[in-house]
């Protein structure tokens, strides 16, 4: 068992590290130890249920953020084959905390392009925390432009608290950028399928989170703000938090139910990093059902659908004077 | 409304001119003092230091076209709320919001002629809920920019905005996804979108059709950035220069073509589309 845990699951791991002490003793094969061994591992179990079963918006934020939860270059190496990666802007820096490069899945070969957080404190210190700066959405645009031209889908895989809030990003023009992959990739000619796998956060998001499908793992959330910036914004008070998880319908559920998302892939009890070959096996098989049924659509159709996908998210209905 | 109704309709009367005009107004800025009719001649613009006061979205458009030219679109529609926002009640916010401003939401959507060019436009107006991208914001102007590429006409849009609309959480946040991918159609077109950006233009407002448009220009001394400057200086904890995030610090880095002060912007509109307009 890992050594990180959340306060919510403080008592469940206690307990499951009890066990395995008493496991431990010398004395673990008299049968009074074995029956004692017996029931706390029932108790256990039934404790694992009651702490993971019914996880509430802020504690799937949590579960979002963990540190072992499979990254994007985790989901890379398990579905696609000959990765090659490729990096820069071509104007000032390859920024680490967006991953892009190309990719095969079975017979697709893909652009692949994801938010990359690290896996210790060294890797994040280097990816950034997975906060991108205008470079890394820059890079965005390059894959974009070259699956474009060589008629290769997109999968992007999306795990970031937002973009980097520094001055060099906005004298890089950050705004500018998110703009540009927003704009770029809702024309792109080829398939595009996200992937929401942890943290779904604001502009830095979605600039590279909107396409043809949508697919969200359970325990990710997609946002326009963090619940703790939204406590602090509207109320003022950041140990409002949960309430604003709660508020901000962020969950994959809630995006399901509001029609954001297309998908919702099951995670084992606790998370993700509780199984991530489980994770990343079910992840590809949606992605490959529905590389498979959008290959089968033109170019013309593909940019049509999903621009019209895009127009029915907070509709009004008004009326154009004629057809779109 | 239809969209044929255009030129039907006569402008309709600013609200935030209803008050009789007091004697002097104090300059945000510089703290002098400016009389009441200057200040209003001057288009709201501090005769003193040049800083640009906030102006109403029926002022701007009663500056910026030509007599009755304007006709608003979906004038009557009203935000809903998507989400059942409870934690501070946005139904609440959205009818304080209305009283207070006589508006029915941050942007009004129309048809217009500036010098006689036909143009489809939108004006923003932050004193409704800070300008902020709601669902009907965005809506709106993904539907105005629908009518420009259905009437081959240039889209003009003046910015300001403290950035997407919390209470409609990921729908506002999508919006910003939406509008831009109808600027591109208008790209694929060769339309010319035209971005004024003012006083503030920030966040997912700023990331989206903001920074879009063939020509992007902003006032001066405009507030223009995508994060705060408080979180930014938290989280580099350092502080950051004066001008970090003006109009004029847009420029020097590149962002934009030019800052305008208020009183030429129609002007330039207008060379700017003749040079760029579908005739």
């Amino acid at each position: 068992m890992k050594k990180f845990h959340y306060e919510f699951e403080a008592p469940y791991i206690k307990k499951a590290e009890e066990i395995l002490k008493l496991k431990e003793l010398e004395a673990s094969e008299k049968e009074e130890i074995k029956a004692e061994i017996a029931e706390a591992e029932q108790m256990l179990e039934k404790m694992r249920l009651k702490t993971y079963s019914n996880l509430t918006p802020w504690q799937k934020v949590l579960l979002a953020r963990h540190p072992y939860r499979p990254r994007t270059s985790d989901y890379i190496e398990a579905i696609f084959t000959d990765f090659i990666e490729l990096k820069g802007d071509r104007k000032i820096a390859d920024d680490k905390a967006i991953i892009a490069g190309l990719g095969t899945m079975d017979n697709f070969r893909c652009v692949i392009i994801g938010h990359q957080k690290g896996k210790d404190t060294k890797e994040n210190i280097l990816r950034n925390f997975g906060q991108a700066m205008p470079e890394g959405y820059q890079k965005a645009v390059r894959m974009m432009n070259l699956a474009s031209k060589f008629k290769l889908p997109i999968v992007t895989f999306v795990d970031t608290q937002g973009a980097f809030p520094g001055e060099e990003s906005e004298r890089h023009n950050i705004s500018g950028a998110i703009s540009l992959c927003l704009k770029t990739l809702s024309r792109v000619p080829v398939p595009v399928v996200v992937v929401i796998i942890g943290e779904g956060g604001s502009g830095g998001a979605l600039a590279i989170g909107s396409g043809d499908r949508l697919i969200m793992l359970e325990n990710a959330y997609y946002s326009v703000i963090t619940p703790e910036g939204a406590a602090t914004l509207i109320l003022n008070d950041v140990g409002l938090t949960e309430n604003a998880a709660n508020a901000l319908h962020l969950t994959a559920p809630d995006l399901f139910d509001l029609g954001i998302i297309d998908y919702i892939i099951p995670e084992p009890l606790g998370g993700a990093h509780h199984a991530p070959a489980l994770v990343t096996g079910r992840v590809r098989s949606k992605l490959l059902e529905n590389l498979e049924s959008l290959s089968k659509m033109s170019a013309d159709h593909l940019k049509e659908t999903r621009l019209k996908k895009l127009l029915q998210i907070g509709s009004y209905d008004l009326d154009i004077g004629g057809e779109p | 409304m239809k969209v044929n109704d255009w030129f039907s309709i006569k402008r309709q009367k600013d609200p935030q001119t209803k008050d009789p005009p007091q004697e002097e107004v104090v300059c945000k800025a510089c703290k002098k003092k400016i009389k009441q009719a200057e200040f209003i001649k001057n288009l709201n613009v501090c005769s003193h230091c040049n800083y640009h006061h906030a102006i109403s979205s029926r002022k701007r458009i009663e500056i910026t076209f030509d007599p009755t030219s304007f006709t608003e679109l979906w004038a009557s529609e009203e935000s809903k709320d998507p989400l059942n926002f409870t934690l501070k009640p946005y139904r609440e916010t959205l009818l304080k919001a209305k009283e207070k401003t006589g508006l029915k939401d941050a942007v009004i959507c129309g048809l217009g002629t500036i010098h006689r060019i036909k143009v489809v436009a939108a004006v923003m107006d932050f004193s409704f809920v800070g300008g902020s991208l709601g669902s009907l914001v965005g809506d709106k102007i993904a539907a105005l920019g629908l009518v420009a590429h259905e009437r081959n006409l240039p889209f003009v849009i003046f910015t300001t905005s403290g950035g997407a609309r919390m209470q409609e959480g990921i729908i506002s946040l999508f919006q910003m996804a939406k509008v831009n991918a109808v600027m591109a159609l208008l790209d694929e077109a060769g339309l010319p979108v035209i971005c004024v950006l003012t006083n503030p233009t920030t966040g997912g407002v700023s990331a989206s059709f903001a920074t879009i448009g063939d020509i992007i220009i902003a006032e001066p001394g405009a507030l223009i950035g995508f994060t705060g400057r408080k979180i930014i200086e938290a989280t580099i904890n350092k502080k950051l220069p004066e001008d970090f995030q003006t109009a004029e610090f847009s420029l020097k880095s590149g962002h934009i073509d030019a800052t305008i002060s208020r009183q030429e912007i129609r002007e330039y509109l207008v060379k700017i589309l003749d040079y760029l307009a579908v005739r």
